[in-house]
């Protein structure tokens, strides 16, 4: 059966304090609570959306035995592309020493574009059109200085060679939900994204979310109790609690996947991420539930029974080894690394 | 530099590719196309290798004030890496405080941004060096 045959993630070396982006725009330290975020990661001058691709998807190359040739597609699913025009999976491709007999594409779809990329090598591996496909969510998302997604967009992602030998985790299901919601956007040439404000809750994450898993319990006959682990999109640290507790999961099966208030809402690397950290800690038989979010709008959802096999591969570096190493910055320092500030001359 | 000349580079600065000499087994990069110790009789013999990207400082340098495009960065750590294989390499430490390099120190290879043609031209991605976890 169609699966993962390995994975790897990466995070950002800095992080920032939301108190300290708090104490900068003169709002209350408690802003931060109120989201469930404490610190978000922060990339550094030299990263980007194809550095942070390269590493979680080199993470994942270490952990198996796969030739990269064998690699049949690489698609890469962000929001934060470096070039407008100019694919990041070539980058990747040439980086893990995979292609030029391969197919490649870029995707957006908000913070779901990682998990689309997963649906996608599935298919084209179910079918037998490839062997391998390299399906990766990475971001270095933004928000405007002082608006409220500031305190939560990060940078992070993750990388699932999918296949159908050797598989450590399968796939035993996936289903989507999708809809046209107009709950957060970014016109072309903007730099920072527009958002709906309390309209990204209801109609939009918690609709959406609600909905798939829904449709994946329903197709594949299960429910909540049948999963030791279950992941949803992050935007912040309560929507994912809120909408499991709604969905009938314990804090005990959301806690282990749920990043963001370490390293905050890693956009396209959200979902995956949290699958990646759940599986470097899984064991054979572990039943996993995983329901992305994009805006705009849709949800993807994975039932994911985990293999044997896990057993037989080296999980260093972990998800867990990124997050703990890291560095605090201030606002003055992530201004400058984010170049939110432009120096004369430049 | 230029855009069709980063690209003849690019498997050799995303992969760490070099070449070894098939006569003497001494191992180089940049990819040489005759060995400097061998001369003529390595010629035809020389072929690619991938390097690991592992290494160790043998030497470093702190440098506090840097070009335009390197201005985000200050102060950061340039350094003559010791590759396992035994090429010295130039890159830049990144990742860790000035205070934290030491010489003999082991180091792993990282894919970073290395500079880029102004705002609209192309971005350069190749190594750049992290000291081992
Ligand atoms: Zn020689």
């Amino acid at each position: 059966m169609v699966g993962i045959v390995s994975y790897g993630g990466y995070v950002p070396r800095y992080r920032i304090e939301t108190k300290e982006i708090a104490r900068v725009w003169g709002k209350d330290e408690s802003i931060g609570k109120g989201l469930g975020v404490f610190s978000k990661s922060v990339p550094g001058p030299d990263e980007d959306v194809a550095t942070i691709s390269v590493e979680a998807a080199r993470n994942a190359m270490k952990k198996c035995s796969v030739n990269p040739g064998e690699i049949g597609a690489v698609y890469v699913g962000s929001e934060s592309h470096p070039y407008a025009v100019k694919p990041t999976s070539t980058i990747v491709a040439e980086a893990i020493g995979a292609g030029p007999n391969l197919t490649a594409a870029d995707y957006e779809f908000a913070c779901k574009a990682g998990t689309a990329a997963i649906q996608t090598c599935m298919g084209l591996v179910s079918s037998g059109m490839i062997k391998y496909g390299l399906a990766i969510g990475s971001d270095t998302s933004q928000g405007a200085p002082g608006d409220a997604l500031e305190y939560s967009a990060s940078a992070g992602g993750a990388a699932f060679l999918i296949g159908k030998e050797n598989v450590i985790a399968e796939i035993n299901k996936t289903y989507s939900f999708t809809t046209d919601t107009p709950d957060f956007w970014r016109r072309e040439g903007e730099k920072y994204p527009s958002h709906g404000g309390r309209f990204t809750g209801e109609p939009a994450y918690f609709k959406h979310t609600m909905n798939c898993a829904k449709g994946l319990f329903e197709r594949t006959g299960t429910k909540p109790s049948d999963y030791k682990y279950a992941v949803f999109h992050q935007p912040n640290g309560k929507f994912p609690v809120n909408v499991g507790k709604m969905l009938g999961f314990t804090n005990e099966q959301i806690k282990t996947g749920l990043l963001t208030p370490r390293i905050g809402n890693t956009y396209s690397g959200s979902t995956p991420l949290g699958l990646a950290v759940i599986l470097d800690v899984a064991s054979p038989g572990d039943r996993i539930f995983a329901v992305s979010y994009g805006s705009g709008a849709g949800s993807d959802g994975f039932d994911i029974t985990v293999t044997e096999k896990i057993m037989g591969i080296d999980r260093n570096p972990t998800v867990e080894s990124f997050i703990a190493d890291s560095k605090i910055i201030d606002y003055a320092t992530y201004v400058r690394y984010r170049k939110k500030l432009w120096l004369g001359g430049e | 530099m230029s855009a069709p000349r980063f690209w003849r580079e690019i498997n050799q600065r995303y992969n760490l590719v070099g070449t070894e000499c098939g006569n003497c087994g001494k191992k180089y990069f940049p990819i040489r196309s005759v060995c400097p110790e061998c001369h003529r009789e390595s010629i035809g013999k020389m072929k690619k290798v991938k390097f690991s990207g592992n290494g160790k400082v043998f030497s470093y340098t702190v440098i506090h004030v840097g070009s335009s495009m390197f201005q985000m960065q200050t102060p950061y750590i340039m350094a003559i890496i010791e590759l396992d294989e035994g090429p010295r390499i130039t890159g830049q430490i990144i990742d860790c405080e000035t205070k934290d390099v030491k010489i003999g120190m082991p180091v792993e290879s990282v894919f970073r941004k290395i500079g880029e043609d102004g705002k609209s031209g192309t971005i350069y991605y190749g190594y750049k060096f992290r000291l081992m976890k």
